[in-house]
């Protein structure tokens, strides 16, 4: 479970996060919608510990990821999965090792059921023939894949997803939706995605909540903000159509 | 007067802030090194890159500095008919200060930079992020086999440096000047003492320290404390190189003048 509790953020003087409070329940996936520059990434990042709030906390599974240090924090994270939006491949590695990379670091498997595992997630996302390649010489669409297949290897329980779909033409974006419903399916991890992909996400998450002027402005089912008459959810989706 | 007060307070304090984080790294980079795990693949890595390569770099300057040692020494030494003396001069100035000195400057140069703009592209790109999410400590990956294989690689590559700056030097002094071997390497065997090697070797050993420190803590705060994007990383570096000798040269000053091994 994820919660966040009146989280407040603010960078050289600009207010980001203004008290955002949600829950994400067990094996629930959200979508976080909202425009560009409004402070979903930062609230991403929040959630995986890489920012500290000025005020507030982030809770996985009770654990309140902010107040820990060193190993009870790399634990925490080991349980976490995070979809980078430019991918965040390491450039100098194949796409072999760089899916390999955290089983290599983080067990103690032999290289043969590491290639397994591997080979596993590779095919799953349909990258089976590219394993040698760089990251520099594979579309964007093919990098976020890897990226995928690398945050998933570990089998985590949270994952969070910063615009899967940004920067790839739409037939490659849905693709990208596919798999992360296909993943989540297969892992039942609890889910966070900042998208843009309206109306398309709602398929494929449980609940949405729109962050807009550093607060949680809306939050309900696909259903929901489908039919809400708030002008500002109305303005949001009108505007995506 | 009471906002350029606060400014003026206000650049102090990011000043301090910086000094701070440079030393917490420092000390966190000791404290990685000499607690395990090491990666072992990436210090051979690192070695090979910081001390293989470099040692074109290191010959060719070694060479040239010992050369431009003996002629200038020669013709300083010939005018109060001290000649025979060329190879101590070349000797005690190459091993405790030209040797350690220009190497790390070469290697801040050549390797250094390099450094900085990896980490800082990593930093960009999110990939330090991505190490840290995986559960993973980015100093054992970025800054502990940077700073052990500066520490082991310098001080060879200043040894080496020597060597051929000696060499240098004599191919000047014995050959185009006329000054015998058994003069000049008599002499250098009688005046250098092995207590100036350790100095220039202590000294190498405390500008790898310098090289990686500065330049990790440079490339893994980029974007932080430079710009964003491609100008942040050449801001990064830049900063790194010049920071980098100018530390080298200062605390050069500090440990001739102190002189550990005297």
């Amino acid at each position: 479970m994820i919660e966040v509790e009146s989280l407040y953020k603010s960078f050289d003087g600009v207010q980001v996060l203004k008290g955002v409070s949600f829950k994400v329940g067990q094996g629930e996936v959200l979508a976080l919608i909202g425009r560009s520059g409004y402070g979903k990434s930062v609230l991403l990042k929040h959630l995986a510990g890489l920012l500290k709030p000025d005020q507030g906390r982030v809770l996985l599974d009770g654990r309140a990821i902010g107040s820990l240090q060193g190993r009870a924090l790399a634990q925490l994270r080991a349980r976490l999965g995070f979809l980078f939006q430019g991918g965040a491949l390491f450039d100098s590695m194949t796409l072999f090792d760089n899916v390999a990379f955290p089983l290599r670091e983080k067990t103690k498997k032999n290289e043969r059921e590491i290639e397994e595992r591997v080979l596993y997630e590779l095919n799953e996302v349909d990258l089976i023939g590219s394993e040698n390649k760089f990251p520099a010489q594979v579309s964007g669409g093919m990098q976020k894949r890897v990226a995928l297949a690398r945050a998933l290897i570990q089998e985590p329980e949270m994952m969070l997803f910063d615009e899967p779909t940004t920067g790839l033409d739409p037939l490659t974006g849905q693709t990208i939706l596919k798999l992360i419903d296909a993943c989540h399916q297969r892992l039942k991890f609890t889910g966070i995605i900042v998208t843009h992909e309206i109306p398309r996400i709602f398929a494929i998450v449980d609940r949405v909540a729109l962050l807009h002027d550093g607060l949680i402005q809306f939050e309900g089912t696909p259903d929901d903000i489908r039919g809400s008459r708030d002008p500002l959810v109305k303005e949001f989706l009108e505007g995506n159509k | 007067m009471l906002t350029v007060t606060r400014k003026m307070g206000r650049f102090g304090l990011k000043k301090e802030l910086r000094l701070g984080r440079m030393g917490v790294f420092l000390g966190k980079s000791f404290f990685y090194l000499l607690t395990p795990p090491l990666k072992l693949r990436l210090l051979l890595k690192q070695i090979d890159f910081i001390g293989y390569q470099s040692l074109p770099i290191i010959f060719l300057t070694g060479a040239f500095t010992g050369m431009v040692l003996a002629f200038q020494g020669f013709l300083s030494l010939s005018r109060v008919g001290s000649e025979a003396f060329l190879g101590p001069l070349v000797g005690v100035a190459l091993i405790t200060e030209m040797g350690p000195v220009i190497s790390a400057l070469m290697v801040t140069g050549r390797a250094g930079s390099s450094i900085t703009a990896e980490i800082g592209i990593m930093r960009n790109s999110e990939q330090i992020d991505a190490i840290k999410l995986m559960g993973l400590n980015p100093y054992r990956y970025l800054v502990v086999p940077n700073l052990l294989a500066m520490m082991l690689c310098l001080p060879l590559l200043a040894a080496i440096f020597d060597v051929v700056g000696i060499y240098g030097g004599y191919l000047i002094g014995g050959k185009l000047l006329g000054l015998s071997s058994g003069t000049y390497f008599g002499e250098m065997a009688a005046q250098v003492d092995y207590k100036d090697i350790l100095n220039g070797l202590f000294k190498s050993l405390n500008f790898g320290v310098i090289i990686a420190w500065i330049c990790c803590f440079k490339g893994y705060y980029t974007g932080i404390f430079t710009g964003q994007g491609a100008k942040g990383v050449s801001q990064s570096t830049t900063q790194a190189v010049v920071m980098a000798c100018v530390l080298i040269l200062v605390w050069d000053y500090f440990l001739t003048s102190t002189r550990l091994f005297s």
